[in-house]
């Protein structure tokens, strides 16, 4: 056991590439047989992923799913930060500027709009349960945004520490929705073409969401709604303590 | 060289990210603004641009597409370290606000998408490609 903790752990960004490379194949796999090429195999890796997720957030009680677990560490440096924005930025290699051009206004106006349209959903569903603190209601807001601009505002504006829990635990939920519903919806609202992608990653904000939802819809159309996607949370992190707080305040 | 094309790749990202933290201490903001989209238009300038054509083309090129290629990959581990079990643990105030904030979002695509013109002839084509 020593022998397989002490490799597995020396090296583990190795173990990570070796083992996300079997979890692909296997969801290729069953992509090909059981769905006869219906579900794309990257939605169901990604689905794989969150379970695995949820099985070592619950296994170990840490933050980075399956990353806590110390023999699977390489898969937090393998998914972190980092190397996703690495892997995004090298997905704009090819595109065309013409394609960001034509929906670049689409694009900058469906950022506010997510902000804007997200926020207010949120802080609608925390007066429906009985909060009337305004305070609570943006942070609850701001979560509903993303789970960076919930803790970032609440924090700011001094609300307690269970209300940015339950924003954060809102922008996940938002952020794992995106990932496994966009395959599934893709078609009805017209997410085929880099317009609207762009306009879609402006809506939904949240780059991880996003990241996974276009690889699993269409691999092509991951530059152009991660490029809008990377601003939503620096609008919201700059609109939820300010404008959208005093809103709420004049309020309630 | 492919180490070209995997260096301009990092020097447009580290840019971009430059760009954007400066950009979040302009506006008094805790987070990096647009860092990721400053690179990648960085990116979409220099792989059209004459100048830089000897670090994105050829072998350089494939330096480049190599991460491109490795983005689902790097997607799926991101998916396996996300907080899962903290959404789960949520509750329903959670749950309902992440899911109706979803849903409207998801409705409002179509409506704004025809701001950016009728692109429908492009999507159909592409349709018929695939």
């Amino acid at each position: 056991m020593d022998v397989i903790e002490t490799v597995f752990i020396r090296n583990n960004l190795v173990v990570a590439f070796a083992l996300i490379g079997v979890i692909i194949w296997i969801s290729y796999y069953l992509a090909d047989k059981l769905t006869a090429g219906r579900i794309h195999g990257s939605a169901i890796a990604i689905a794989l992923g969150l379970l695995a997720a949820w099985w070592g957030g619950v296994v170990t009680g840490g933050r980075t799913g399956v990353a806590d677990i110390a023999l699977l560490g390489g898969i937090g440096l393998m998914g972190g930060g980092m190397m996703r924005d690495f892997a995004i930025v090298a997905t704009a290699f090819g595109v065309k500027l013409g394609e960001l051009k034509k929906a670049g206004l689409a694009g900058v106006v469906s950022i506010f709009a997510g902000v804007l349209v997200s926020f207010v959903v949120g802080a609608i569903v925390a007066v429906l349960f009985g909060y009337s603190d305004p305070v609570a209601i943006t942070t609850i807001g701001a979560g509903a945004v993303t789970y960076i601009v919930g803790p970032v505002t609440g924090e700011a504006i001094g609300a307690s520490s269970e209300v940015i829990t339950l924003s954060v635990a809102a922008g996940l939920i938002k952020s794992i929705l995106v990932m496994i519903g966009t395959p599934l919806v893709a078609k009805s609202i017209g997410l085929n073409n880099p317009q609207s992608a762009m306009v879609f990653g402006g809506l939904m904000g949240t780059t991880s969401g996003v990241a996974a939802g276009l690889a699993a819809t269409d691999p092509k159309l991951v530059p152009y709604g991660a490029m809008t996607a990377t601003f939503y949370t620096g609008v919201g992190c700059l609109l939820g303590p300010s404008i959208l707080f005093f809103i709420v305040s004049s309020i309630f | 060289m492919i180490v070209y094309g995997v260096a301009l790749l990092s020097v447009c990202l580290v840019i971009g990210m430059l760009a954007g933290e400066t950009l979040g201490v302009l506006l008094g903001v805790d987070a990096n603004v647009g860092g990721v989209g400053i690179a990648m238009l960085l990116l979409v300038f220099a792989s059209n641009a004459e100048k830089f054509k000897t670090l994105a083309s050829g072998a350089a090129g494939e330096g480049i597409k190599f991460w491109s290629a490795m983005y689902i990959p790097i997607v799926v581990a991101m998916a396996a370290r996300q907080n899962v079990a903290a959404a789960v643990d949520g509750g329903l105030l959670a749950l309902v606000a992440g899911v109706a904030a979803v849903v409207v979002s998801f409705a409002l695509v179509p409506v704004l998408s025809r701001l950016g013109g009728s692109s429908n002839t492009i999507s159909a084509v592409k349709e018929d490609v695939r």
